[in-house]
């Protein structure tokens, strides 16, 4: 045995062995299934996976389109990212409401106050089914959480939309293999093996543009659940619930609702990557209300369909 | 932590059930602080609530709600570590054998394997079983950790029996090499650090051994191969070829044959995700564009010499993971690097006994059983030995109905099958 470590592949070092992945990945799906499709919010992982998808098929457009499911509860700057990011790469952009399922009664109206975020599933097997995607790409990773770092990197989806974590299909090697019947579908995950540290040093080697709110700036604040959240038309004050304002940033992006700020003055890429390398706290854990109903929260949304 | 770039090792965990993989795993995660506080705190509480103590190890990568009420692993989590030097991917795999497929998912890719034994009880037949994968599948070194240590007073006469039979299925299989570490993964010792409970043990820690194993330097051995993706049309005219890199580093002007059609053509440039660039080493995703005018395309190989060779029968060694048995004459879909095509058993050649390592011949393979056999294509394939090369020598094989993937396949057979 060697004392001296030996690079697993002489001269890739670990970005551009999970950048090389990635793009694989993309490539190998979008020549296998028929009609795929990209989900993008604006957020960061799934801008990462955009700039991968445009790097894989360069210099062609696109072989799919975008979508978004729009929850109607977003952060401004983040959708302004979305339309800014989809016109400079000429994409089309699918974007499917949670607010017409409400209004076709396919969901219940949580309130205005209320949290959308369940109800996603519902909009986006829906619109998977209208526009007859049999694949969609998702920026999920397995390092966000417990039930997803056990969901293999093409995920099988039956007729429902349901994914079976007990009978997941054998993946081996790098041959993924896409091959659904109609009316099943893939999801897809070309990030499963980065981790938020990542995420975040390779945003920082490509330079790449984020939504602003990533970065840290001042914004009136309230703490609820013992998180800071963003004082807006989708957080209004309780009785005896104080604002002030205070030096935040966003670790993650969801529905203004449900995401909490995190106190940082880091405002540039490189403040972000070191912050990140010395967090205590995981990111979804600093900031998702989401993942706190139960031990097992993104296990059961994923069975019903989550991203 | 460290925020500079790094090298990136795979592994996996492996061997049977309750021998504390999980654990030793969630060891390994705790004590070099890869768990965030919240993550540490959700698996004490949930320990709590399932009353298995303070703080159950094993629920840091068990995190679906069967394996939680159950107390086993059921499919491959993955998790990441980082030390100074180097990245890790784990794949902590499931030890019963009817998830026998979930384990073969995670050890397909891995460099290294990490297996666990329980000092109480020796090598297991599933623990064989699982080595027996692990060799078919091409890794090289082990790192072992004979667990439990702390229940045998630390007895270097229990460790050094645990290590001899290491030592005689690791030389049967062919392993490159291996080391034994003595553990408590429920205590600690040895997992991260070496400890003074075990004065006699004098090598690494488990994590001193994962730190430095030269593993996965293979995959970057013998000839350059590039399996076809995508063809993508460039600005102005002229085609480039998408595909990942294996095998060894193809250059400019390289001159590369393309199978299976047999034409030969010249390397002009190569482009990666960061630009031009002059080389390619095994694992970049590259496009390359090529001095003669070729109709290639997806499921085409572009290959340097020694050349694979092109057939339509494949003997072949399968791990086979379907419900009903595999039986000659069964028709099934192969997929082979980027290439899809109907296949045929032509005969069984063989069921691999997993305590003797004898070809016994049989009728059918059962679920979970490895055996040997011959098939037929309907396209002509470019394939090398899975011992020469683990992109173009591997396969898999799908039912034609459910799309379900039935069986692993490997070009050739294992030199320990010899």
């Amino acid at each position: 045995m060697t004392v001296t470590p030996l690079r697993t592949h002489p001269s890739l070092d670990h970005l551009d062995a999970l950048e090389s992945q990635a793009v694989f990945i993309l490539r190998e799906v979008a020549a296998e299934c028929e009609r795929p499709v990209l989900l993008f919010s604006g957020g960061k992982d799934s801008a990462v996976l955009l700039h991968l998808a445009v790097k894989a098929f360069s210099p062609q457009r696109l072989p799919f389109p975008v979508m978004h499911v729009d929850t109607g509860q977003n952060f401004p700057e983040v959708l302004e990212f979305r339309d800014r990011t989809v016109e400079r790469l000429g994409a089309r952009l699918v974007v499917a409401r949670v607010q017409d399922s409400i209004d076709r009664g396919r969901v219940v109206d949580p309130g205005p106050l209320g949290s959308r975020n369940r109800l996603q599933s519902v909009t986006l097997l829906d619109a998977i089914t209208e526009h007859g995607f049999d694949a969609a790409f998702g920026g999920a990773r397995r390092d966000e959480d417990k039930a997803r770092a056990k969901e293999r990197i093409l995920s099988f989806r039956n007729g429902f939309g349901q994914w079976d974590p007990r009978a997941q299909r054998p993946e081996l090697w790098q041959l993924y293999q896409g091959r659904v019947n109609h009316g099943e579908h893939l999801r897809a995950f070309p990030l499963s093996d980065w981790t938020e540290l990542d995420i975040w040093q390779y945003i920082e080697r490509e330079q790449m543009a984020l939504p602003s709110i990533y970065f840290a700036h001042q914004r009136e604040v309230l703490k609820r659940d013992s998180m800071w959240l963003a004082v807006g038309p989708h957080v209004v004050p309780r009785e005896g619930e104080v604002t002030e304002w205070r030096s935040v940033r966003f670790r993650t992006v969801g529905d203004a609702n449900c995401t909490g700020a995190v106190e940082s003055d880091a405002d540039t890429l490189a403040a972000i990557v070191h912050e990140v390398a010395v967090a205590n706290v995981s990111e979804r854990g600093a900031t998702r209300a989401d993942d706190r109903f139960s031990e097992t929260a993104m296990e059961d949304r994923k069975r019903e369909g989550y991203f | 932590m460290s925020d500079s770039t790094k090298d990136l090792l795979r592994l996996a965990t492996i061997g049977s059930v309750d021998d504390g993989k999980s654990t030793l795993i969630g060891r390994l995660l705790v004590d070099t602080r890869q768990l965030f506080d919240d993550q540490l705190d959700a698996v004490a509480h949930a320990s709590q609530k399932r009353g298995v103590g303070d703080l159950d190890l094993s629920f840091v990568t068990d995190g679906l709600r069967a394996e939680r009420e159950q107390g086993i692993t059921i499919d491959v989590a993955y998790r990441y570590a980082a030390t100074p030097t180097r990245k890790f991917i784990i794949a902590d795999c499931p030890g019963h054998v009817q998830y026998t497929r979930n384990m073969a998912t995670g050890a397909s890719t891995a460099d290294l394997a990490l297996v666990v034994v329980d000092v109480n009880h020796g090598l297991k037949e599933q623990t064989r079983r699982h080595l027996v994968i692990a060799a078919l599948l091409g890794v090289r070194s082990l790192v072992v950790a004979v667990n439990k240590m702390d229940t045998v007073n630390w007895s270097p006469t229990a460790y050094q029996s645990v290590v001899d039979e290491v030592d005689t299925i690791a030389g049967e299989l062919g392993f490159a090499n291996h080391v034994c570490v003595p553990v408590s993964a429920l205590l600690g010792d040895n997992v991260v650090d070496v400890s003074p409970v075990s004065a006699w043990y004098e090598g690494p820690s488990v994590l001193g051994a994962l730190e430095v194993a030269d593993a996965g330097v293979w995959e970057s051995a013998g000839a350059p191969r590039l399996p076809i993706q995508w063809v993508l049309r460039q600005d102005g005219g002229g085609r480039t070829y998408a595909g990942m890199m294996n095998g060894g580093t193809l250059l400019v002007g390289d001159t590369l044959t393309l199978l299976p059609a047999g034409v030969a053509t010249t390397v002009t440039s190569i482009r990666a995700g960061s630009g031009e660039r002059e080389d390619a080493v095994a694992g970049l995703s590259v496009d390359v564009a090529l001095a003669e005018d070729t109709d290639a395309g997806r499921g085409d190989l572009l290959a340097a010499a020694p050349l694979p060779r092109v057939t339509r029968e494949l003997d072949a060694t399968i791990c086979w993971f379907g419900d009903a048995p595999l039986e000659a004459g069964q028709r099934l879909r192969v997929k082979h690097t980027t290439r899809s095509t109907p296949a045929r058993v032509v005969s069984l050649d063989g069921v691999i006994d997993i305590t003797t390592l004898n070809v016994e011949s049989t009728r059918e393979l059962s679920t979970n059983e490895i055996g040997l056999a011959r098939l037929a294509t309907a396209d002509a394939l470019a394939v090398d030995d899975y011992r020469d090369n683990r992109v173009t020598g591997s396969f898999v094989l799908i039912d034609e109905v459910t799309n379900a993937t039935v069986a692993a396949g490997m070009v050739g057979r294992a030199s320990f099958l010899d």
